[in-house]
């Protein structure tokens, strides 16, 4: 078969589609992006009628991948580690109802925070809903383990969760292609009442979930994706989950490990492997990208017993990023340095775009807000999350998305008056829509500006659901139209924007503007498209 | 043969076009590849860097490690500076003379590139220049491409090969002025390696 160069992500697409996807849901977020993106390019994909739509947020997109495995499809969902948090409600509880179609949750975690508010390891939200988790080692893995993936989700009727992490969401190697399989039939679950999760039924899936548990175990033990490999030193014992085995491996130029290995790529943990290396080796060293979860539960609280190397004594950060030097240093191998960074080389953080028409409204809002006490401004997570650095110093906070409108209600609550929200578009209708009709209950006087670049950017430019639609949604939820004020954020129009943010700012209620004005990376790319298209109508 | 090779510059100078055409050499070599890339909010302005590996031999990390890059290839030369911990000591660093400053910080150009004359093995170059006597500026990362062939142990008609394939659907100009921009470098770095 064909070998392609591809993302973790494009081979983790390329194997749904392969292994007869009928529809993937996700919300953009970096480093899961291009899974979805990936789909939505692919020629076949289209000519299938595979649905690759973007959804709305994570927790949509949950529930739509499970209605499609309810359908007898199989279905992808597809989202960054903070994302599951959104989506948590319905992954937690699909693993009660179970799946009928695969259903595979892929969730990609950002160790070092690359860009993320924190690290947050995914594989403690697939331990907490009993779910079997796969976790790859490299690109042909990632796409092998779609297709396993799907016959696993089959076989115990159990949505799986695929846990990457950025570097191999952004890694490219060779992939081999397998036979492409056809997308199922619609079928119904075999039981009407199985996703009916009444207290009565849900306590009777919830058992059944309890005693396929051991079922998932047996599954790891026999599994491609783990494996033990001995050595001859026994003086150490390593656990290697996920990409750390590929760090281990590049240590030893030969690829000969003194030590037995035990690699990790599906759990719940193959206990008898382990067990039978506990037994072997003197000590054991967990390595593992993430949070330490493998090395706790080898440990214990009380860390009596075993000896067990890892995040938690220092062998290895606590935080942070894995690579080679820290298996080197943890092995007590010999470590390569280069040179040192000369102390002349200063820092260069991402901006905003020159032309950015958040600058702009960044310029106004610091104006209008000049005569006030500072420290009044809750935002959100995009690219105006940059208003936070110099020159702008605009806003207070990023925390989750939506929650710039939800803390600004709080602050008006305990009485900060007036208190400012800055969402993005998309941001807006991925989460912040709820909280607008929390303060439109309580005629809260807080003032929130919508800014509408007409884009999901920060993630490189996706459709964003908002578009065409933001007046029409908040008059809905019942902001009144007075209230509601257009802006478009150019130069010319300074005074008018400062006028109006001054005028709502002053109103006891709530107010939303909406400066208007599309992201220019998104014109820029629009045109080269039409540019693009262009050329090829005409040859 | 193996190559580690950190790629470095600011986002949107075209280091993924340099690794297109070093991955796409290495490929049609039966070479086996391992590209970690930058996405996201890093993209806008800010620092990017990749690390290429390319081996006949099978590939263990992602990563390069500390201290055993063979070359790093960056378009700018304060980018160049920030992944020295990378180079392995008979490494080579090739870098454009030319600033990209947007930040108000930037240190004095002079001292920036009397740190990079300071590596053992470096190549200084005016890549825009040459770029623009190439046909467009726009090629300046293909001229440091050209600068780094000697290095790479490829083929340098394979090379050429790559960028007739990669820039082929944007029409003939633009791949005539990188494949000048290519031999531009090329040519500067075989006058200039000895040191």
């Amino acid at each position: 078969m064909q070998k392609l160069l591809l993302l973790g992500d494009e081979a983790i697409a390329q194997g749904a589609l392969d292994a007869g996807l009928s529809g993937i849901y996700a919300y953009p977020g970096t480093p899961s992006t291009e899974i979805t993106e990936f789909v939505q390019k692919s020629k076949y994909a289209s000519e299938q009628g595979i649905h690759s739509q973007w959804s709305s947020n994570e927790k949509t997109a949950m529930e739509t991948a499970l209605g499609m495995s309810y359908a007898g499809k199989r279905a992808m969902v597809c989202m960054k580690h903070v994302g599951l948090n959104v989506a948590a409600d319905p992954f937690v509880n699909s693993a009660i109802t179970g799946a009928n179609g695969g259903l595979i949750v892929v969730s990609a975690d950002d160790p070092s925070m690359h860009s993320s508010q924190n690290e947050q390891d995914s594989r403690f939200f697939g331990k907490f809903a009993l779910m079997p988790i796969l976790e790859p080692s490299n690109q042909q893995e990632a796409y092998d383990m779609v297709h396993y993936g799907f016959d696993l989700s089959e076989k115990y009727l159990i949505p799986v969760l695929m846990r990457i992490t950025t570097r191999m969401a952004h890694s490219r190697a060779g992939v081999v292609r397998r036979e492409v399989r056809k997308q199922n039939e619609a079928h119904l679950p075999s039981d009407l009442r199985q996703f009916v999760l009444l207290p009565a039924i849900a306590r009777r899936r919830y058992k059944h979930l309890l005693s396929n548990y051991p079922h998932f175990v047996a599954e790891s033990e026999k599994s491609p994706f783990n494996q033990y490999i001995d050595g001859h030193d026994k003086s150490r014992g390593i656990i290697v989950c996920g990409l750390a085995y590929n760090y281990l491996m590049e240590n030893y130029p030969d690829r000969e490990v003194p030590h037995p290995v035990v690699r990790i790529g599906q759990y719940p943990l193959p206990k008898n492997m382990i067990e039978k290396l506990v037994d072997a080796c003197d000590e054991i060293l967990v390595v593992e990208d993430g949070y330490p979860m493998v090395e706790e539960l080898l440990k214990g609280y009380l860390g009596v017993g075993l000896t067990v190397k890892g995040r938690l004594d220092g062998t290895i950060p606590r935080d942070g990023e894995l690579n080679p030097n820290i298996l080197a240093a943890a092995l007590g191998l010999e470590d390569t340095f280069g040179l040192p960074i000369p102390s002349l080389v200063v820092g260069r953080p991402p901006m905003l775009c020159s032309g950015c028409p958040h600058i702009d409204s960044y310029g106004a809002l610091n104006e209008a807000l000049s005569m006030l006490a500072k420290g009044r401004v809750f935002s959100d997570i995009g690219c105006y999350t940059l208003g936070a650095l110099h020159p702008y110093e605009a806003i207070n906070s990023c925390v989750d998305m939506g929650a710039s409108i939800t803390m600004a209600k709080g602050a008006a609550d305990a009485g900060m008056i007036p208190a400012v929200a800055v969402i993005g578009d998309s941001t807006f209708t991925h989460s912040g829509m709820t909280g607008l009709l929390d303060a439109v209950v309580e005629n809260s006087p807080i003032t929130v500006l919508i800014l509408d670049n007409a884009t999901t950017a920060m993630t490189g430019g996706q459709d964003s659901a908002a578009m065409g639609r933001i007046e029409d949604i908040c008059k809905g939820l019942g902001v009144e139209e007075d209230h509601i004020r257009v802006v478009r954020p150019l130069k010319k129009n300074h005074d008018e924007f400062v006028r109006i943010l001054e005028e709502e700012l002053a109103y006891q209620g709530v107010s939303v503007i909406i400066p208007r004005r599309e992201c220019i990376v998104a014109i820029d790319k629009r045109m080269r498209d039409k540019f693009k298209n262009k050329k090829t109508a005409t040859t | 043969m193996k190559k580690d090779i950190i790629l470095a510059g600011v986002g949107g100078q075209g280091i993924l076009s340099i690794a297109a055409v070093i991955g796409y050499t290495a490929l049609e070599q039966g070479m086996f590849l391992k590209q970690s890339e930058v996405h996201g909010m890093s993209q806008r302005g800010g620092d990017v860097m990749s690390n290429l590996r390319i081996s006949h031999n099978e590939i263990a990390s992602d990563l390069i490690p500390f201290g055993q890059a063979d070359i790093i290839i960056a378009v700018e030369p304060l980018e160049s500076l920030r992944y020295l911990p990378y180079l392995s000591k008979d490494g080579w660093l090739i870098s454009s003379s030319t600033p990209f400053n947007n930040i108000p910080n930037y240190p004095d150009i002079e001292e920036v590139l009397n740190a990079v004359r300071g590596i053992p093995h470096h190549l200084l170059l005016d890549a825009d220049t040459m770029a623009k006597e190439a046909g467009s500026v726009k090629a300046a990362n293909i001229v440091i491409l050209g600068a780094s062939a000697p290095f790479l142990g490829m083929d340098f008609e394979l090379l050429e090969n790559a960028i007739r394939v990669i820039f082929g659907k944007k029409g003939d100009r633009v791949v005539d002025l990188n494949l000048n921009a290519l031999k531009a470098g090329k040519e500067f770095a075989e006058l200039h390696q000895k040191n």
